[in-house]
């Protein structure tokens, strides 16, 4: 018993308290949401809220078109990740099963846009941006955002291990090089592209500097644009601005408890982050 | 080559030349066709704007008319500007401290999920992974909150022992500090989720050999788990260093690069020049210059990869 204690104690004490540190800041936060606005700033601070109440969401759902935002962010976020699952699969697995060089070329290019993220050409991006006509359309978020080097490499690298006889036996069968991509490869590929659906999905929920630079009109913000227009206000409503986050925390609660498991396992070592 | 030493089977099976023809040159057009919706997108989004962005550094663009070409005029202007150097300074002083930081954390915390000798860890796990579901606006709104001056609940506990208001907004050093808890509390889960999968890769037998041998925790980790982390300690210290010489969004909902612009990191810099200024030029020179260091700092950090693979 002592034994056991004693080797169980340090690591599980330390894993606690930092548990404990982690989950500070979003319990106090999720907390203050809950208390009246007279409650946020009285001292002494208590951590459980005396007067429950919901009037900041009140106040925060009718003051904004959150409505509007979730259907805004949800459409970029589901029309970029599907499109982002489809770009990706292909071109790694183009990447993967056939060989030439302009596609080694290729692929080097795909890989040096993650040393070279889009934020650094912001402002020409703007522009191409703008001439295309995608200046303040949804479309002008999505497009940019399909193509990931994440995505592609995490799709090359598995493409790799499915072995090449597969391919052709389809080909002797007479099966064309596209129809075996859709009807054998791609079914084969599902985890990868759960996997990558699941992140894309988080990262457009998420994003910031595309809406901001794209979108012009209110009625076409994002949730993140609209949350961050709350804290720009020279007099932050805390008790709305605290709500309004919580709100617009919920579909990636939710996703993450959906997909839990494959968040968990996901062995992203073989791709890079957006 | 294994397409040829396998024809004469396929001869023998099927009518021969024109259907293997017909693979063949299958083989050059699919990959055409399947990497083509990449390939106009990364010319789209990336090869052009990176080449209107050189263009436009050497041009007095400010978004409307023509640019008109001023030579080296922005660089030289680049050098000139305080303001551009406090935001490089910053933002390397910034990178500097949130590299070692992220790694440190993420490693030990994902250590401390797959040990064998810690109990709960799945639900510690689904704390550690909470900022994943956090965007870095809410994220910023969070520590903005924790840390305000007047009614911030880090002041209020210090308050309670005794401790003076600590000005986490008007100090520059300390609002940066704040900036850094901010971003490694969100940074954690995703590298964590890397050092996580390469830890349960590494061969149980190998630490359990020393462990016969009589080698201690810490030298354990030191001299097995470690060396055998390095591929993913390399990609999180790449990610990490990227990421937060571009950091943007969290920085701009806890202080807005405050006090004043005192931490203003590069993106919000070239965000500033470029759209609030509109002096696109100006900023397409600044985003040159990241764009280079990024580069090199991408480049000399892929030779000490190449380096450890030797050694």
């Amino acid at each position: 018993m002592m034994t056991k204690l004693r080797s169980y104690g340090p690591a599980t004490l330390l894993l606690w308290v930092l548990v404990l540190i982690y989950l500070f800041p979003v319990a106090w936060f999720i907390l203050s949401s809950f208390k009246p606005g007279s409650e946020l700033f009285s001292l002494p601070l208590s951590i459980l809220p005396e007067n429950w109440t919901f009037s900041g969401y009140i106040t925060a759902w009718n003051r904004f078109n959150f409505a509007q935002y979730f259907f805004n962010t949800g459409l970029v976020a589901v029309v970029t990740t599907v499109l982002t699952v489809f770009v990706s699969a292909m071109t790694g697995y183009a990447l993967a099963k056939y060989k030439a060089k302009w596609l080694s070329i290729f692929f080097i290019c795909i890989l040096a846009t993650t040393m070279l993220p889009t934020e650094v050409i912001m402002p020409s991006t703007f522009v191409v941006i703008r001439d295309l006509g995608l200046y303040n359309q949804l479309a002008g978020i999505i497009v940019p955002s399909i193509i990931t080097a994440t995505g592609i490499f995490m799709f090359r690298q598995y493409f790799k291990t499915v072995p090449d006889e597969l391919l052709e036996a389809a080909r002797i069968d007479g099966v064309g090089e596209i129809r075996a991509f859709f009807s054998i490869m791609l079914p084969l590929a599902k985890p990868i592209a759960v996997t990558l659906a699941i992140f894309s999905f988080q990262w457009r929920w998420n994003d910031y500097i595309w809406p901001l630079l794209v979108l012009n009109d209110p009625n076409r913000y994002t949730l993140q644009l609209a949350l961050r227009s709350i804290v720009g206000a020279d007099n932050i409503d805390w008790s709305v601005l605290l709500s309004a986050s919580v709100i617009s925390l919920i579909p990636m609660v939710i996703l993450f408890f959906v997909f839990q498991k494959q968040i968990m396992n996901a062995d992203m070592n073989s791709g890079l982050k957006d | 080559m294994a397409a040829t030493t396998q024809t004469p089977e396929v001869a023998t099976a099927t009518p021969p030349r024109r259907r293997l023809a017909s693979i063949r040159r299958g083989q050059t057009i699919a990959p055409l066709i399947f990497i083509a919706a990449a390939v106009v997108l990364f010319a789209l989004f990336f090869v052009w704007p990176g080449a209107l962005g050189l263009w436009y550094s050497f041009t007095d663009y400010r978004g409307v008319g023509d640019p008109e070409f001023i030579g080296i005029e922005n660089y030289a202007a680049l050098l000139q500007d305080a303001t551009f150097y406090s935001v490089l300074g910053r933002t390397a002083f910034y990178t500097l401290l949130s590299v070692p930081l992220h790694f440190v954390i993420s490693l030990g915390i994902a250590v401390l999920v797959t040990t064998r000798n810690a109990k709960g860890k799945v639900p510690a796990r689904v704390v550690f992974f909470m900022p994943w579901l956090i965007s870095p606006i809410v994220n910023g709104v969070i520590w903005r909150w924790l840390f305000g001056e007047n009614f911030g609940f880090v002041n209020y506990l210090l308050s309670l022992v005794g401790v003076d208001a600590v000005p986490w907004q008007t100090d520059a050093n300390l609002s940066l500090a704040v900036v850094l808890f901010a971003s490694s509390w969100g940074g954690t889960a995703f590298n964590m989720l890397l050092f996580m999968a390469a830890l349960k890769n590494i061969p149980r037998s190998y630490l359990e050999a020393a462990e016969i041998d009589g080698a201690t925790g810490w030298q354990r980790f030191r001299h097995i788990t470690l060396p055998l982390l390095a591929p993913t300690s390399f990609l999180v210290v790449l990610l990490t260093t990227i990421g937060s010489m571009k950091e943007f969004a969290m920085i701009q909902a806890l202080n807005g690069g405050g006090p004043g612009t005192e931490n203003m990191l590069m993106v919000q810099y070239i965000y500033r020049t470029g759209f609030e200024r509109s002096e696109i030029g100006y900023a397409s020179a600044a985003s040159m210059v990241l764009m280079v260091i990024l580069i090199v700092v991408a480049v000399i950090q892929l030779r000490f990869d190449k380096g450890s693979d030797q050694s």
